[in-house]
């Protein structure tokens, strides 16, 4: 059986709250950090309301929910989070994820969290298949979804707000049927 | 082309209005006894509901609209004697980008195909526009909803996203479209309805 919390370069964990909460509160002093993970407003939480919100989320074990921390291989250091919403009755799965540490940015870190993202979500959750969104200013993480197999769906017309400029939103998706192929390609 | 004095919740036949609380749940209640209705309305399964549950839901709603402020819920009656028609919301708004999700349903099967879900479109999305300011709407459907997919085409949507095969329903998939509508699109299409209105 595959390995289903270890890739290449990372491996899925989850932190202790304390442990997480003293990332985070690193993390989101790096607005680029947030903009690019997100459409909301950047916000400044306290290290004590993080820790209060993960330990919180992470007691939530339901069936929809899956959010994993993630740590490189070679130095086991925590360098950012992936999360993953599941509708269980369409098999759907909707996956976010953001590298914190910037030092890790376009090192092939992200491919590899979403390799695996996409392993466990079709082979341990069983979906049928996976979503997401990327805002147009983030090229990076486009590319990096497009080398996982994603096909770009759709853009919602300058639907972000920015530096007083506007951007589409990028719809991406991956069938099981299209992940599968990949993976039978990668054998031969 | 609008003005301040042209009524925001009425048109010709319905107007919006808020939750009758005493009588609305029993309404509903029937309406989600007809499974159409409810894969038109939802992706969620589909189940009846008592009256009971559904004023549950109206006080849930009413706590969300005040706490999270970014949705704004409709009943739609008629307004030739307030009987119960539909349901009609702007949901998920993103204050700051100027985006918000509209939904609409008119509810009894007889009151569909009669032309109500125009004139609610039309209400909505003056609303959203000229009254919220958003900047642009989207309205999610599945392909199997023809009826919507052709008044949102009326309404100068475009068609932006197509989330191949994300629902499963009668042992098959089914494809999620995504429409979208800029204010500037509908501020052109509102003037040019209603200079052929005029004529």
């Amino acid at each position: 059986m595959n390995d289903l919390f270890r890739g290449e370069l990372v491996r899925f964990a989850l932190e202790e709250p304390e442990t997480y909460a003293r990332a985070e509160v690193r993390w989101q002093r790096d607005s680029e950090f947030h903009r690019l993970a997100d459409g909301d407003p950047a916000r400044l939480h306290s290290e004590k309301a993080i820790k209060e919100w993960f330990a919180k989320r992470t007691e939530d074990t339901a069936p929809e929910r899956y959010a994993f921390s993630v740590r490189t291989l070679a130095e086991d250091k925590l360098i950012g989070f992936l999360g993953m919403w599941v509708d269980l009755i369409h098999s759907e799965a909707w996956v976010g994820l953001g590298i914190g540490e910037r030092e890790f940015w376009s090192k092939g870190y992200g491919t590899d969290m979403m390799k695996l993202c996409l392993q466990y979500a079709f082979t341990e959750l069983c979906m049928e298949r996976v979503s997401l969104g990327v805002h147009e200013y983030n090229p990076r993480a486009l590319r990096s979804y497009e080398k996982c197999g994603f096909r770009l769906e759709g853009r919602t017309r300058q639907d972000v707000l920015r530096e007083g400029k506007r951007y589409d939103s990028l719809w991406m998706g991956i069938l099981r049927e299209e992940w599968l192929e990949m993976q039978n390609g990668d054998r031969t | 082309m609008f003005d301040i004095q042209t009524q925001l919740f009425e048109s010709q036949d319905l107007h919006l209005g808020p939750i009758d609380h005493e009588k609305d749940a029993e309404i509903e209640s029937k309406w989600t006894h007809d499974s159409d209705f409810m894969r038109m309305m939802e992706t969620t399964p589909a189940r009846p509901m008592s009256a009971a549950m559904i004023k549950k839901q109206y006080e849930k709603l009413e706590k969300q609209v005040e706490e999270e402020k970014n949705l704004f819920h409709f009943m739609i009656r008629a307004r030739a004697d307030d009987r119960l028609i539909g349901k009609a919301a702007i949901q998920w708004i993103e204050w700051t980008n100027g985006n918000g999700w509209i939904r609409l349903g008119i509810g009894a099967a007889e009151d569909r195909r009669k032309g109500y879900g125009t004139q609610v479109l039309r209400m909505l999305l003056r609303f959203a526009f000229a009254e919220l300011n958003l900047f642009r709407v989207t309205a999610i459907v599945p392909e199997y909803n023809e009826a919507a997919i052709a008044l949102l085409q009326k309404f100068g949507f475009a068609q932006e996203v197509c989330r191949r095969k994300s629902l499963e329903r009668d042992g098959r998939r089914w494809d999620l479209y995504v429409f979208g509508l800029l204010n500037d699109e509908w501020r052109m299409s509102a003037t040019k309805t209603q200079v052929q209105e005029e004529r």
